[in-house]
């Protein structure tokens, strides 16, 4: 809700992390004591609106609020998540929470990074289906059970949690895609309308693109909308092996 | 120069200057079907958005889009799909432009297909539709039809990442987290581009084209409870009365029946296209008394009044008996995690309720704007002359809900908000790319022009003193849901608009604190808020002209439809603050028109 109007009110310790590249100052931790409405579970993003009533220099990214648009991925008492759907109860430290942007991308401002590099490894994998042969008079036609093989792929809502959780993505942003580009990769791999599995598959044959996966599953453990990059990844790793075979 | 903390005036000298075939403002589903149909023909195209295209509200549309592609049923029709379409408007709806709408859907919502669109499918291998509110077979005679087309209950997701990824194909050019400020027009009245500024480093542009289109979306932010998103203020429509344009059935705004109680978020109509239905205290199927043929699948409008009225009268559920509820434990896990899987998130985590196991907390939502910017089916923007007569405005469109094509009329039917997006985006890049190949002449913007364009960006630029945003956007929100909600009264109204008036002088006042260069979101929301305060007033004004009962439009002082008086479009001008009636077009080319009858589900 935007405005969280109640007259019980109780109190939360916000640790935020600011960084203004006009001020000519160093990026700094503000401590801010924010009054919140009794009795409500209001939402790491409700926290963060009422904050900026109280300083409307506090920059973060927002739209729909509701976990669908992937706008606000950010830290949060150092796990990656979605402001809008992480409840405050899920999120608190005694009455503490500490917010920071999402780690191992350049921060433009406050809680706002850079998605660049995370936008170019998406498009690297040609993230639009491929389909060469002429097209039907009404629609392609898909099977229930493999349009079931775009469940657990499709959803991803590009926030950047699981790449920028990603020690391997912090290594090598340019060369490992990472895991939100690789679950996109297998979504076209693994549609049956697609025609261009092999050339997907000879782009991501080399040692980094997918194999600098170690499956540490940082992915797996922050992704918003539950799902699995790694065995994604996985998949994309055992069709890559039975082709050299 | 970018816009920095000493408040200095912009002037048209100041301004970088880019260049293009075709500008799209707004990077949701009806804005990337246009850039992308000039972007394919080869256009130097650019889409302009305040957020990365993906996180445009498009992306939340959960249902689908309906369209008769006869895939549920091989006999359906078009034709019926524009009936149902037509009734459900209240008969304002134009009939030129739903005919266009229902005849050309199933050729659009095929080309998604073949772009890659995950719809969920049938047993053999077709789109799968479902059924949604409003829908029936051969004209209302022939039982409740399925013509939605879904993707489970994530449509719009689909939908917009699919026409992302299209346009990344296309080579369009995406000006990502640029905010677009007013239109720039000649000195014959033609727009030839926009004012915008590059959040991420404050750096203000002239963007010049031949042709601009505004897919700028809706603006349910100036109610406080609504299932929009925050980046909903209605940019575009502020943009067009402030350069002297109208809007169009602006009094028109949807209040969707099944928002998530306490939250505003909203649960699909699918929820009752699948077997769900709504309860109140006493368990008892409320909507088989309000209309008995359609029940939970009666026009949207239809079932929000009859919710609100249930509360009113002490049936609502909860403590404070003020909400109801919607059921959907009896449909079985199965039915709910196949096709309902995002509704089960959301209850989750919004209502704090296992949609399989116990029914969900409900209550009507602001959710959609019928009204809009008038267009004609090819989306080219229009106003009216003081003699009445439709003008076009050269090198301006309009698409999607920022727009009044008028598919919709006085109410819309669930799943013909997508439809419209991808038809009437579509239409507009078809005429664009037809206007360019013969060749465009606009006459050019002399400096004069670009700084009137500037005004308001330099007024909260340079502001020193005055009021805060926040708070008077928090004002403009109550004032609108307490006077101008689902049921209105004259009386209300009237006070409502003196309190707008007040906004509004507060607004010419506003000051933004923060004047920092930097993706400086603060002046992005004074912004806002002033594109706002347009719309709020064209609504109130217009819904205070109104004096019958049409469609979402209900009032307690006029509650019978008056087709003598008000069979009309409303038209509203912000300089003159006053409305002014248009014809509703009952001219289609192929069928003939539907005329009014009493509407009953």
């Amino acid at each position: 809700m935007d405005a969280i109007a109640s007259k019980s009110i109780s109190s939360i310790n916000l640790s935020i992390y600011r960084y203004d590249p006009d001020s000519g100052k160093k990026p700094f931790m503000q401590d801010l004591l924010i009054d919140i409405p009794e009795g409500q579970d209001i939402m790491v993003l409700d926290l963060l609106n009422i904050a900026k009533e109280q300083d409307p220099s506090i920059s973060f990214r927002r739209s729909c609020g509701e976990g669908v648009c992937g706008s606000d991925g950010m830290n949060i008492n150092g796990k990656n998540g979605l402001g809008c759907i992480t409840p405050l109860s899920e999120a608190l430290r005694g009455n503490k929470i500490v917010l920071r942007p999402l780690p191992g991308l350049p921060v433009i401002k406050d809680l706002i990074v850079d998605m660049k590099q995370f936008v170019d490894q998406y498009k690297k994998i040609k993230p639009y289906l491929i389909n060469d042969e002429e097209k039907p008079e009404k629609e392609i036609k898909q099977s229930v059970e493999e349009r079931e093989k775009l469940d657990g792929l499709y959803e991803c809502i590009m926030c950047g949690c699981c790449s920028t959780a990603c020690p391997s993505f912090w290594w090598n942003p340019d060369k490992f895609l990472g895991p939100a580009a690789l679950l996109q990769a297998h979504r076209f791999i693994s549609d049956s309308r697609d025609t261009a599995t092999e050339e997907r598959l000879d782009q991501l044959e080399d040692a980094f693109s997918v194999f600098k996966c170690h499956g540490i599953m940082n992915c797996v453990s922050v992704c918003p909308k539950g799902l699995n990059p790694t065995k994604a990844i996985n998949e994309i790793k055992k069709k890559l092996v039975k082709r050299a075979l | 120069m970018a816009m920095n903390g000493k408040g200095e005036e912009l002037d048209a000298s100041k301004l970088k200057v880019l260049e293009y075939d075709g500008i799209v403002v707004g990077g949701g589903g009806s804005g990337l079907m246009a850039s992308l149909q000039l972007a394919q023909s080869g256009f130097k195209t650019a889409v302009v958005s305040k957020v990365f295209p993906t996180r445009s509200h498009t992306v939340s549309a959960q249902g689908g889009i309906t369209c008769a592609i006869q895939s549920a049923d091989p006999d359906d029709d078009w034709r019926w799909h524009m009936y149902d379409t037509v009734k459900g408007s209240d008969f304002i709806g134009d009939q030129d432009s739903i005919e266009y709408m229902c005849q050309e859907g199933p050729k659009a919502v095929f080309e998604l297909e073949h772009m890659g669109l995950p719809f969920s499918r049938t047993e053999e291998g077709k789109i799968y539709q479902r059924a949604f509110g409003g829908q029936s077979k051969d004209y209302g005679k022939g039982g409740q039809a399925e013509r939605t087309c879904a993707a489970a209950d994530r449509t719009g997701h689909a939908l917009l990442h699919t026409l992302y990824q299209a346009n990344l194909k296309a080579g369009t050019n995406f000006l990502s987290e640029w905010f677009a400020v007013d239109l720039v027009k000649n000195g014959d009245n033609q727009v030839v581009g926009v004012i915008a500024f590059e959040i991420e480093t404050g750096e203000p542009y002239f963007l010049k084209s031949k042709a601009t289109v505004l897919a700028t979306g809706g603006a349910g932010r100036i109610y406080q409870t609504t299932s929009n998103a925050m980046i909903n203020t209605g940019d575009g429509t502020g943009m067009v009365l402030r350069a002297g344009f109208p809007v169009q059935d602006m009094e028109m705004w949807q209040f969707h029946p099944t928002g998530i109680y306490g939250h505003g978020t909203l649960v699909t109509e699918g929820c009752r296209g699948e077997g769900g239905y709504l309860v109140n205290k006493d368990g008892e199927r409320f909507m088989e008394r309000y209309a008995p043929n359609y029940k939970d699948l009666a026009s949207r409008d239809v079932v929000a009044r009859s919710m609100m009225l249930e509360i009113l009268e002490g049936r609502g559920c909860g403590p404070n008996a003020d909400h109801v509820y919607l059921k959907l434990d009896h449909l079985g896990p199965e039915i709910v995690h196949k096709r309902l899987p995002g509704i089960t998130e959301l209850s989750k985590t919004f209502a704090h309720v296992d949609p399989v196991e116990h029914p969900i907390p409900v209550v009507p939502t602001c959710h959609y704007a019928m009204g809009g910017i008038p267009t004609n089916v090819h989306g080219q923007v229009l106003t009216q002359a003081t003699d009445g007569t439709d003008n076009v405005v050269h090198g301006l469109y309009a698409a999607g809900e920022a727009a009044c094509v008028s598919v919709h009329g006085g109410n819309r039917l669930g799943g013909n908000s997508l439809l419209d997006l991808i038809v009437f985006g579509r239409s507009a890049g078809l005429h664009i790319e037809n206007s360019l190949k013969d060749g465009i002449t606009l006459s050019k913007a002399t400096n004069d022009d670009i700084d009137q364009a500037l005004v308001n960006l330099n007024r909260v630029n340079i502001s020193s003193t005055g009021e805060d945003v926040a708070s008077i956007k928090s004002e403009l929100q109550k004032n609108m849901q307490l006077n101008f909600g689902v049921f209105r009264t004259g009386d209300l109204m009237e006070k409502g608009l003196v309190e707008l008036e007040n906004i509004r002088e507060k607004t010419q006042n506003i000051h933004l604190t923060d004047k920092s260069s930097r993706f400086n979101t603060a002046r992005v929301e004074a912004l806002e808020l002033l594109n706002l305060m347009e719309v709020a007033q064209a609504t109130a004004v217009s819904a205070n002209e109104r004096k019958e009962s049409r469609g979402a439009h209900a009032r307690d002082d006029f509650q019978d439809r008056d087709d003598e008086n008000w069979l009309k479009h409303s038209i509203y001008f912000a300089d003159t603050k006053e409305v002014t009636k248009r014809d509703v077009n009952f001219r289609p080319k192929i069928v003939q028109a539907f005329q009014p009858i009493v509407r009953s589900y």
